[in-house]
């Protein structure tokens, strides 16, 4: 255990702060240009670099670097340090991407990731059904190939941002007679296709992000399947284990965390700053010890990826604990912001780093039971760690259909 | 930047898990569980034989000048295995010499704790939740010294005592000397037993160097480790009975509450494996950061041992609360290590306090 960079990685972070003193705020002209402008002026500038989408190739807007955690780290902190913008972190950059990268042909390679990377192309996830959530497989939207055109039609729900996206990368049943998981493909369809109808659901924050997406005999180009017919639920598992998904998780947590005992510090208990109270500093003091845990799981996942080595069962346990942890941190805040609670929750945030306000607070309360079920629900992260990691025996799925095979989750 | 261990440090684990398969398997842990005492000539020869018994000691003086990571790494098998040993108040002892001790003293004392030919102790705490060195009332005066000291363990085979003092000093006392009384505690830990022990009017020698905090944090450490042994050890045990326990005409761990039951005694654990490693890390090598994270790591580890143990008797179901079931040896291990040195509430209050809070 070395905790300390070695000098070639010292000196690798202090080119990264030179460049961000250079280019990170804007300078000149470029300054005053409109805020999303500016960022991507940055991101395209930090790309160039080699700082951003390095395990991209160049011919698709990457910056195709040899593959150094240690590296993507550094360049991690020392960019949110400097509140420099990073990596997307959209559907599209962060899924469709990565998928593509392994799974899609050169021609979609070509298309779609340069103008995704760039944030100009916005993509939505098609996924959950109203019968299909947890047991994602069992999806129900059909797509049926006439000439050269998928034909599609069902209802998908859930589906954050459809309102606002150009494209959706979307899990069909194209194959009826194949089993459950072997039935399923994997399509790109373009969000303006007429026969398209999008809807936006409340969520309790008052936000509408979430959409539900109708299609009525939508028509798809048939090369717009990413791999082969029936392959769409391996597309589809392809990246869940990104090696980007097991950086970084700590820092915004660890920002909550910080935000959560400046509140303690701002409110009062009797008359006293709540921070002095004894039952407040305990609740605290064990929450940072849970916070704790989940920043040097981090650094010893982040080891084990730089020495090669597969991650063990801590890597199974980095998305439950995290919203376990976020779930302990703003309930302690609603203890905090007391009658506070009585408002009505911001409906904008999950960034309670920003302002702090109770109304901030509250709507993270809520967005942290958002945050638990994205992905796979806090029940479904738990048979994980038992199967997967504790190997214990699988539930018996009951639909499995006529060659199914085993449920991944 | 490298945050994982190093090929020697899996290399003790495996050599410490061999040695406690051998000498301290399940019926062996019972026989001694049972009798009339904790100490084992046996366990205590391997573990000097291996170089445990002085691990943190420097090379100079016979030892393996190692550091808490890689002691603490022995210690979490030591736990697993729930093994009786005199460790840990050997070990704390060393660390008292090691780092208080001037030059004569460590000569004198150390090469013979180094290669486990002697036992050392600490007496520190003296009842009533008096763990912190500002309620220490031990009197020391010119080379002479009165106490009551409480829960001391392995007193009854200690060569040398290492005693807190009022006012934070620490002394050493042979424990051949006159006036030195020892009266067995009814130990709910028979693996790790203690004593009350009255030092009257003894002859004691100061350490040069007021090191109980650092004593203490060596202990808060060590007590972690154990915790982390001994909780992972509880979920094998728990899951090999869901894997063969049948009701219902099926396996029990093919319940989902079962399952979920032991998904989270998993992920209270295993996640703070990485803690311990910090803190034990940062004792070496962080000082800024050292003393709080040992708090922390006290207080969370053992805080989770003691639930989980909760959760495998539960699991376990009517058995589980049986002597002839193994389970318990690991619950009040798991009591141990939450109330020695203070309880985790104790500690989150320091933790809070050395965060600026």
């Amino acid at each position: 255990m070395d905790l300390r960079y070695t000098p070639e990685y010292e000196s690798f972070r202090r080119e990264v702060l030179g460049f961000l003193r250079d280019h990170w705020p804007l300078r000149g002209a470029d300054a005053a240009r409109p805020q999303p402008e500016r960022e991507a002026l940055f991101r395209q500038r930090a790309t160039e670099r080699g700082y951003l989408y390095r395990s991209i190739p160049t011919k698709y807007g990457g910056s195709g670097q040899p593959p150094d955690i240690l590296r993507s780290n550094i360049i991690l902190e020392e960019f949110s340090r400097a509140e420099a913008p990073g990596e997307l972190s959209s559907q599209g950059a962060a899924m469709l991407v990565p998928t593509l990268l392994e799974k899609g042909s050169d021609a979609q390679k070509a298309e779609y990731i340069p103008p995704t990377l760039r944030g100009e192309l916005v993509w939505c996830q098609g996924y959950s059904e109203q019968g299909a959530g947890s047991d994602l497989a069992s999806i129900q939207t059909r797509g049926e190939l006439d000439g050269d055109e998928w034909v599609i039609n069902g209802h998908k729900i859930w589906t954050s941002g459809a309102h606002e996206s150009d494209m959706m990368f979307c899990l069909v049943r194209t194959e009826p007679d194949a089993g459950k998981h072997a039935g399923i493909s994997y399509l790109l369809i373009d969000m303006k296709s007429p026969g398209i109808r999008v809807g936006t659901l409340m969520q309790m924050t008052r936000s509408e992000e979430f959409c539900e997406v109708f299609f009525d005999d939508v028509r798809v180009p048939a090369e717009n399947i990413v791999g082969k017919r029936g392959e769409g639920w391996a597309v589809s598992r392809a990246t869940l284990m990104h090696e980007r998904n097991l950086i970084g998780s700590s820092d915004r947590m660890r920002a909550n965390f910080q935000a959560l005992v400046d509140l303690a510090r701002k409110v009062e208990r009797n008359g006293r700053p709540a921070i002095e109270d004894p039952h407040v500093r305990q609740r605290l003091a064990a929450i940072q010890g849970y916070v704790a845990t989940q920043v040097y799981l981090g650094h010893r996942t982040l080891t084990a990826v730089a020495r090669g080595e597969l991650p063990g069962i801590e890597a199974l346990m980095i998305k439950l604990n995290s919203t376990n942890i976020g779930h302990q941190i703003s309930k302690l805040a609603l203890d905090l912001i007391g009658d506070g609670a009585l408002e009505a929750p911001s409906s904008v945030v999950y960034s309670p780093v920003d302002d702090g306000e109770h109304a901030s607070w509250l709507g993270d309360y809520m967005w942290s039971l958002g945050i638990a079920t994205a992905g796979g629900t806090a029940n479904i992260q738990r048979n994980i760690i038992a199967e997967r990691g504790l190997g214990l025996p699988r539930e018996r799925a009951a639909n499995l259909g006529p060659q199914g095979p085993t449920d991944t989750g | 930047m490298d945050f994982g261990l190093s090929e020697e440090q899996r290399l003790l684990q495996e050599t410490v898990r061999g040695f406690v398969t051998n000498e301290c398997p399940l019926p062996r842990l019972r026989e001694i569980y049972d009798g009339t005492s904790d100490f084992d000539d046996g366990i205590w020869g391997g573990l000097a034989e291996m170089g445990v018994a002085g691990l943190l000691v420097p090379e100079a003086y016979g030892g393996a000048g190692l550091e808490m990571l890689d002691l603490a790494l022995a210690i979490e098998v030591l736990g697993a295995g729930a093994v009786p040993s005199p460790l840990l108040g050997h070990a704390l002892a060393t660390v008292a010499i090691v780092e208080g001790g001037n030059a004569e003293q460590k000569e004198r004392a150390l090469p013979a704790l180094a290669e486990g030919g002697r036992i050392a102790t600490v007496a520190l705490g003296e009842g009533n939740d008096r763990w912190s060195s500002d309620h220490w009332t031990a009197e020391w005066a010119d080379g002479r010294l009165t106490a009551a000291k409480h829960y001391v363990t392995s007193a009854d085979v200690a060569d040398l005592f290492v005693i807190g003092l009022g006012g934070g000093g620490l002394a050493l006392v042979e424990s051949n000397a006159s006036g030195i009384e020892i009266e067995a505690v009814d130990s709910a830990d028979r693996t790790r037993r203690s004593s009350r022990v009255h030092f009257r009017d003894v002859p004691a020698e100061r350490l040069e160097r007021p090191v109980a905090g650092r004593v203490r944090d060596a202990g808060l450490i060590l007590l972690a480790a154990d915790a982390l042994g001994g909780g992972w050890q509880l979920v094998q045990f728990a899951l090999e009975h869901a894997k063969t326990r049948q009701q219902f005409g099926r396996k029990i761990g093919e319940f989902q509450a079962v399952k979920h039951q032991l998904a989270d005694m998993a992920l209270e654990i295993e996640p703070a494996r990485a803690l311990l490693w910090y803190a034990a890390h940062a004792f070496d090598h962080i000082q800024t950061d050292s003393e709080q994270v040992a708090a922390m790591a006290k207080a969370h580890l053992t805080d989770r041992y003691a639930q989980i143990a909760r959760d495998t008797v539960e699991i376990y179901g009517g058995i589980g609360l049986t002597w002839e079931c193994e389970v318990h040896i690991w619950l009040k291990r798991a009591l141990f290590d939450r109330a020695w040195l203070g309880i985790p509430d104790v500690h989150r209050e320091r933790s809070a306090q050395l965060s600026g809070w």
